[in-house]
């Protein structure tokens, strides 16, 4: 199949023309990662990866299981360190400020659930104050409010529907007006509606805020929604890169989740990489 | 260091104990039961001793401080596995909150917790069973203090000790004042100590607090040169553990641990 099987032929590839999306407005780099690596013992988790998020731009990450999605959110978010290589966000060097670093970052995941033991609005409290949001009651009542979370501010997290969990976890996401904003599958808990809701508020997000969004999903028509651009990962490598609209019919597939199939399957992909 | 963060990790525990009962009685309870059950040993000893030992003093007393430094251990240690229980660590450290502010919140946490406790404490021993800790002057300030400390060292350790075995190593946690107390001396000059458990005690700063509290009962001087070696020894354990605890959470960071951190994954 005529799609790229190394590095050396990693593509970068521009909008497609016809493309009825609107161009991001890249201002500038929100994410800067430049040879990434991460070994753990004899395994190679994320093999010199290098990518830009730029402001104002969704990037989706994508990849079957394993392919190293999570590893690099998690040392973008400076839980996991690189074995080697540098990640800046924005103009901030994410080894040597972290703290600076991540007040302009937020993220939220399906396996990052915040502590069901405090309700909606203690949870946005406690998080808007350890990201030292300025007029934090204005703050989290407009949230509260964008998120429809206003009936359930006073309900203990632990008893919320894994909806209502990622409504939660996105509204403390957006808390600090983050520049950054990596979601790992923000609407895999989501009924359609309620996606759709989620994506809009996002692209607006992007748009209007200026914030770079790395967003990492299985659901490939959501991707070919929402992202500018999308790094396809297998192994630990990025094995293609473009627009989400444009590469299926680059690369003879029909659509984003046939071409997805066919990067899983690539033989070379499944090499051992270390 | 910054200090929203740090006010956050002590709103934090304030929902947790404001919404819920469970987690505020153990603050009462035990020290409540520990007070009631020697209080009246010590009375009946009183009774039956000529020995002119105020007992009241020296064992309850003995058992209030000690009841304190562990309050404050468990307090921070609780404090610390909220996070562990809720599995809070990749929302915590994703955030701009160090290291430094969390511990510093845990351990004003663990403090403001054992203020309570040692409110409890002091309500039911001094008008049921006449503790006067005033007996002991100025040295009280000096005891209180190494005891806060030691407290704090141990546990910021046993939160390492956490960090690094995984959750199911709580229980080794819990029972550590308890394994700690023969050396400590609370009840018993450390005379009656074999050499070398004499030896594990002179490293630890409660045993300086307990042979000065009964110095003082017996009316000779708490020697300024076992205070400073007290308080010395807690700032330097209190030093150590936090080392300790940053080692963990590096390492925790850099194999990645920290963040898929729960119970069955830590080996």
């Amino acid at each position: 199949m005529p799609v790229a099987d190394s590095r050396s032929r990693r593509a970068s590839r521009p909008l497609s023309p016809g493309s009825t999306r609107p161009e991001p407005s890249v201002k500038g780099s929100a994410l800067s990662v430049r040879g990434l690596v991460k070994r753990y013992g004899q395994v190679l988790a994320v093999d010199d990866v290098s990518f830009e998020v730029g402001s104002g731009e969704i990037v989706g990450l994508l990849g079957p299981n394993g392919a190293g999605k999570t590893t690099i959110i998690n040392t973008v978010l400076a839980v996991l360190t690189p074995s080697s290589g540098s990640i800046r966000i924005g103009n901030i060097d994410v080894s040597r400020q972290r703290s600076r670093a991540l007040a302009h970052t937020n993220f939220a995941a399906v396996y990052a659930s915040l502590p069901g033991n405090l309700t909606v609005a203690q949870n946005l409290r406690f998080f808007g104050m350890l990201y030292r949001v300025r007029h934090l009651s204005a703050r989290t009542e407009e949230l509260l409010a964008q998120f429809s979370l206003n009936t359930l501010r006073d309900t203990r997290c632990g008893v919320l529907s894994s909806g209502e969990l990622t409504r939660v976890a996105l509204a403390k996401s957006l808390l600090n007006r983050p520049r950054l904003l990596l979601l790992d599958e923000p609407t895999a808990s989501l009924d359609p509606a309620a996606a759709r809701d989620i994506r809009a508020v996002i692209r607006t997000l992007a748009r209007e805020g200026d914030c770079g969004v790395l967003w990492t999903s299985h659901n490939m028509y959501e991707v070919e929604e929402v992202c500018d651009r999308v790094l396809f990962l297998s192994h630990g490598r990025i094995l293609l890169e473009g627009d989400p609209r444009a590469l299926p019919r680059q690369h003879g597939a029909r659509n984003l989740e046939e071409l997805f199939i066919q990067l899983a399957r690539e033989p070379l992909a499944e090499e051992p990489l270390a | 260091m910054r200090l929203q963060p740090v006010a956050a990790i002590l709103l934090r525990q304030w929902y947790l104990l404001r919404g819920s009962p469970v987690r505020v009685l153990p603050m009462f309870a035990w020290v409540a039961i520990d007070i009631v059950l020697w209080g009246f040993i010590s009375r009946y000893l009183n009774a039956v001793s000529g020995a002119g030992i105020n007992f009241t003093t020296v064992f309850l007393g003995a058992v209030l401080l000690w009841d304190l430094c562990g309050r404050v251990m468990q307090g921070l240690t609780t404090a610390f596995l909220e996070d562990v229980w809720s599995r809070n660590f990749l929302n915590l450290f994703a955030s701009p909150l160090s290291i430094s502010e969390y511990v510093a919140g845990l351990v004003l946490a663990s403090i403001a917790t054992s203020l309570v406790g040692l409110a409890v404490m002091l309500a039911l021993a001094v008008p049921v069973f006449g503790l006067s800790l005033l007996a002991l002057g100025a040295p009280l300030l000096i005891f209180l203090l190494v005891l806060y400390g030691f407290g704090v060292a141990l546990g910021v350790l046993a939160s390492a000790m956490v960090l690094r075995f995984g959750p199911a190593s709580e229980w080794l946690v819990w029972p550590i004042p308890a394994l700690l107390s023969p050396f400590c001396a609370v009840f018993y000059p450390l005379s009656v100590l074999p050499a070398w458990m004499q030896g594990v005690a002179h490293a630890l700063p409660p045993s300086y607090v307990f042979e000065g509290m009964r110095a003082v009962l017996q009316g000779r001087p708490f020697a300024m040169p076992a205070a400073l070696t007290a308080i010395i020894l807690a700032a330097l354990e209190i030093v150590l553990a936090g080392y300790c605890f940053v080692r963990v959470y590096r390492r925790a960071v850099r194999t990645g641990l920290l963040a898929r951190y729960s119970a069955e994954t830590v080996s």
